[in-house]
C-alpha cells in the first residue's frame, strides 16, 4: 500500500521533471551557439552563396556583438558539393555529432527540401537563403524553417507580371531539370496565364550543362517573344551568352532571365546583359545602410560584392541571433518561434516579419540591367524600375497550402 | 516532312549543333589519346590544361591587348611548354610505376590548378570577346549558324587529320609508334626516345590549349570549364579505345551527334547518354570501338 501510495507522488513528479527537463535545458545548448553554413562552395553557385555566405555569417556574429553580450557563437562552413545525399549527410553530422542548431544558406532546392525535413525531425532551425523553391513555405513547409530571401513565386510575380504586361504574351521556357527550376517554371508560367499570356514550349536541360545552342535552336523555333530562362548561376550566364551568339535577340525574341543574381551580370559583362529585366530583394546601392554593407564586404571577399543571398544570409543570421538573446534558448524550434514573433529589422532589407508558414517578407525590387554607357564602375549595374512592397513582393498566405497556416 | 515528329530542318540543326560540339570532344578527346597511346599515362590534368588555355587568351587580351588569332598560336606554345615542365618534373619519375600512379599525379595537378584559379576568378566566369572578323552568322535556312561555330568545325577537323597524318603516315609518327611497341630498341638505333616522350606530352597538353582557346568565345572563360567537360572526354576515349588516334576522333563527332539528337527527344538525358553507351561498348568490345586488346 504505502509502495503504491509513494508511486502516485512518484509519477506525477517524475512527469513534472520530465516536462521541465527541456525547460531546464532551454538554455544554450553546451555554452555555444552553433551556427553551420552549408553551401556549394565549389561549383556553379559558389560565387552566389559559397564563401561569401560564409564571410556575411561572420559579418552578422561579429555586428550582433555575440562576443560583448557574453553569447559564445560559432560558426562552421562546408561544402554540399550540389548533392542531396552529400548535403543531408553533411547536416545529419552537424546536428548529432557536432551540435550545430542551426543551418544557414543551402542553395540548390532540393538539399534545401532535404535538409528543412531533417531539421524538423531533430528539432533544429534552419535558415534558407540560397534556395528558391516556392514550396519550402508552401506545402513542404515546417515550423523549423525559415525561407528568408526570395521564392519562385515571388520571381515570378515580380518579373513574369512586368513582361506580360509590356507585352512579352507567348513563352518558351528552357528550365533546368530538378526541383528549382521545375517550381520556378510552374511559378512562372502561372503568372503568364493568369495574366492572358500562352506558353507554346518548354525544354529541360541537365543541371551544369555548357552548351544551350541545342536548347536555344529549339526555343527560336517555338517563335515564342519571350523566352524564360528557369535557371541559374552559371546556367544563365551560358544561356545569355549563347543566345546573344545564335542571334535570337537580333530576331525579336526577348530573354527573361527568371533568376539572375548580380555576380551573374558581372561575370557576362554589361554589353552581354544590358536590357535584361529580373527581381532581386537586394542591391548594394539602394541606401547608405546597404553601401555601407556591400563596402565591407566586397573588401572581405576580394573585391566582389554581394548577392542577394549573401545579405539574406547576414539578415536571416542577425534575426537569429536576436531571437536567441530575447528567447534565452538556441532551441531550434523556439527561436524560429520567436523569430516569428519579433519584427525584423536589419540595414539590409529594412523592416519585415516573418510569416507563420516561415516566409520572410520585404520589399521587392523589379530590375533593368544599365547598358554600358550608363553605368560609372563595376558594380553599378542596375536601375530600379520598381519597387514591389512587402505584402505583395510574396505568395499570400493562403495560396501556398501550408498545412501550418489555419 | 517531320522525323519522329521533329521537322526534319531542326533536326538538320541539331545535327550541326552536335558536329559542332563533337569538335570539342574530337579535340581533346584526341590529346588525351596521344598522350595515352605513348606515355601510357591517364592524363587527369587535360581539363585544367584546357581551362588554363581559355584563361591564357584571356590574360593576352586583358593584360597585353593581343587578340584571338595571335592566342590561337601563342597559347598552346605556353600551356604546351608548361606541360614539358611538368612532365620532366614530375611525370618522368612515374613511368616505371603502375598506371595508377600517373593517374593521381595528374588528377591532384588537376585539383590544384583548378583550386588556385578557382579561388582567385570565382565561378561565374569571365567574358572573351568574339574576334571580329567571326562575329555574326549566316541563315542556312534551316538553322542561323553562327560564323565562328563554323570556324570551330574546321579547324578542328583539320587539326584532328593533321595529327592524324602525322602520327599514322609520316617517319616522325612511326618512330612514335616504334617507341611505344619497343622504347629500348628505337633507342638502341639512335632515337632519343625520353625527348619524344616529353614532346609528345607537351603536344598532347598543347592540343587541349588549342581547344581552351577555342572555347574561350563561346562559352565563359570559367575556372570550371575543364572539369564539366573532362568525363564525357574520357567516356569518349574509353568508347573510342583507349590510345587509339582515329578512334577518338571519330568518336569525338559521333557522340556529339549523338548528344545532339538526345537533347532533341530527351533533353533529360543528354548529360548520361555517353556513359550508357559507355557501358554498353564496355560490355561488348572492352577494348573500346577502334583499340585494340593489349
Amino acid at each position: 500500500m504505502q509502495s503504491k501510495r509513494s508511486l502516485f507522488i512518484a509519477a506525477p513528479l517524475a512527469l513534472a521533471a520530465a516536462l521541465t527537463a527541456p525547460g531546464a535545458r532551454a538554455q544554450i545548448s553546451d555554452g555555444v551557439v552553433k551556427i553551420g553554413v552549408l553551401s556549394d562552395m565549389s561549383s556553379l553557385y559558389s560565387d552566389i552563396g559559397g564563401g561569401g555566405s560564409a564571410i556575411a555569417a561572420r559579418m552578422a556574429i561579429e555586428d550582433f556583438g555575440a562576443a560583448k553580450k557574453g553569447m559564445k557563437v560559432e560558426l562552421l562552413s562546408a561544402d554540399h558539393l550540389n548533392k542531396p545525399d552529400v548535403g543531408s549527410s553533411i547536416a545529419r553530422q552537424w546536428y548529432d555529432v557536432d551540435k550545430v542548431d542551426v543551418i544557414v544558406d543551402v542553395p540548390t532546392s532540393s538539399i534545401a527540401l532535404a535538409i528543412s525535413q531533417i531539421t524538423r525531425e531533430k528539432g533544429k532551425a534552419f535558415l534558407v537563403s540560397g534556395a528558391a523553391t516556392s514550396d519550402l513555405s508552401g506545402k513542404a513547409c515546417s515550423p523549423n524553417t525559415i525561407h528568408w530571401t526570395y521564392d519562385t513565386w515571388m520571381l515570378a510575380n515580380g518579373t513574369g507580371n512586368a513582361i506580360v504586361k509590356t507585352g512579352g504574351d507567348t513563352w518558351f521556357f528552357i528550365t533546368a531539370d530538378y526541383a528549382f527550376g521545375l517550381a520556378l517554371e510552374r511559378d512562372t508560367e502561372a503568372v503568364v496565364l493568369k495574366d492572358g499570356g500562352k506558353v507554346l514550349g518548354r525544354v529541360r536541360h541537365p543541371l551544369n550543362a555548357q552548351d544551350f545552342s541545342s536548347f536555344l535552336l529549339q526555343a527560336q523555333a517555338s517563335k515564342a517573344k519571350i523566352i524564360g530562362l528557369a535557371n541559374a548561376g552559371g546556367d544563365t550566364t551560358n544561356s545569355i551568352k549563347q543566345a546573344a551568339e545564335f542571334g535570337i535577340v537580333k530576331g525579336g525574341q526577348s530573354l527573361a532571365g527568371m533568376l539572375v543574381f548580380i555576380s551573374d551580370v558581372h561575370g557576362l559583362g554589361l554589353d552581354k546583359a544590358q536590357g535584361l529585366i529580373f527581381t532581386e530583394t537586394y542591391y548594394w546601392d539602394l541606401n547608405d545602410g546597404t553601401r555601407a554593407f556591400a563596402k565591407r564586404f566586397a573588401a572581405a571577399n576580394n573585391g566582389k560584392y554581394p548577392t542577394m543571398v549573401q545579405a539574406g544570409v547576414y539578415s536571416a543570421i542577425t534575426h537569429y541571433l536576436k531571437a536567441v538573446e530575447v528567447g534565452k534558448t538556441d532551441d531550434g524550434t523556439k527561436t524560429i518561434a520567436k523569430m516569428k514573433e519579433l519584427p525584423t529589422d536589419d540595414p539590409l532589407f529594412g523592416k519585415g516579419r516573418v510569416r507563420m508558414d516561415g516566409r520572410k517578407i520585404h520589399p521587392a525590387y523589379l530590375v533593368e540591367v544599365k547598358k554600358p554607357s550608363e553605368s560609372k564602375g563595376p558594380y553599378d549595374y542596375y536601375k530600379i524600375r520598381a519597387t514591389i512592397p512587402a505584402d505583395q513582393a510574396f505568395r499570400p498566405m493562403n495560396d501556398g497550402g501550408c498545412p501550418l497556416v489555419k | 516532312m517531320e522525323i519522329f515528329g521533329i521537322p526534319t530542318q531542326a533536326l538538320f540543326g541539331q545535327l550541326l549543333i552536335g558536329l559542332i560540339n563533337g569538335s570539342f570532344y574530337a579535340l581533346l578527346s584526341l590529346g588525351l589519346a596521344v598522350i595515352f597511346g605513348l606515355l601510357n599515362i591517364i592524363n587527369f590534368t587535360h581539363g585544367a590544361q584546357y581551362m588554363m588555355g581559355a584563361f591564357c587568351a584571356y590574360f593576352l587580351l586583358s593584360m597585353l591587348g593581343i587578340g584571338y588569332w595571335w592566342a590561337l598560336v601563342i597559347v598552346p606554345l605556353a600551356v604546351g611548354a608548361l606541360g614539358v615542365v611538368i612532365e620532366r618534373l614530375m611525370l618522368a619519375r612515374l613511368y616505371k610505376l603502375d598506371h595508377l600512379y600517373g593517374l593521381l599525379l595528374t588528377f591532384g595537378l588537376a585539383l590544384i590548378i583548378q583550386g588556385v584559379f578557382r579561388q582567385q576568378y570565382g565561378t561565374s566566369g569571365i567574358p572573351y570577346a568574339m574576334p571580329g572578323e567571326l562575329a555574326g552568322g549566316r541563315n542556312l535556312g534551316f538553322m542561323f549558324l553562327p560564323n565562328y561555330r563554323a570556324w570551330v568545325i574546321v579547324a578542328s577537323l583539320a587539326t584532328c587529320l593533321a595529327t592524324w597524318f602525322v602520327i599514322e603516315k609520316t617517319k616522325l609518327g612511326s618512330y612514335l609508334r616504334a617507341a611505344t611497341e619497343n622504347p629500348e630498341l628505337v633507342q638502341a638505333f639512335g632515337v632519343n626516345v625520353p625527348r619524344m616522350i616529353t614532346l609528345t606530352y607537351g603536344f598532347g597538353v598543347a592540343l587541349a590549349a588549342f581547344a581552351g582557346v577555342m572555347a574561350g568565345p563561346i562559352y565563359q572563360v570559367n575556372p570550371l570549364m575543364g572539369a564539366d567537360l573532362i568525363i564525357v572526354v574520357f567516356a569518349v576515349v574509353v568508347i573510342g579505345g583507349m590510345g587509339s588516334i582515329l578512334g577518338s576522333i571519330v568518336t569525338g563527332f559521333a557522340l556529339g551527334l549523338i548528344e545532339g539528337l538526345t537533347k532533341v527527344f530527351y533533353p533529360e538525358a543528354s548529360n548520361t547518354v555517353i556513359f550508357i553507351i559507355m557501358a554498353i561498348v564496355l560490355m561488348i568490345k572492352p577494348a573500346g570501338l577502334f583499340g585494340t586488346q593489349r
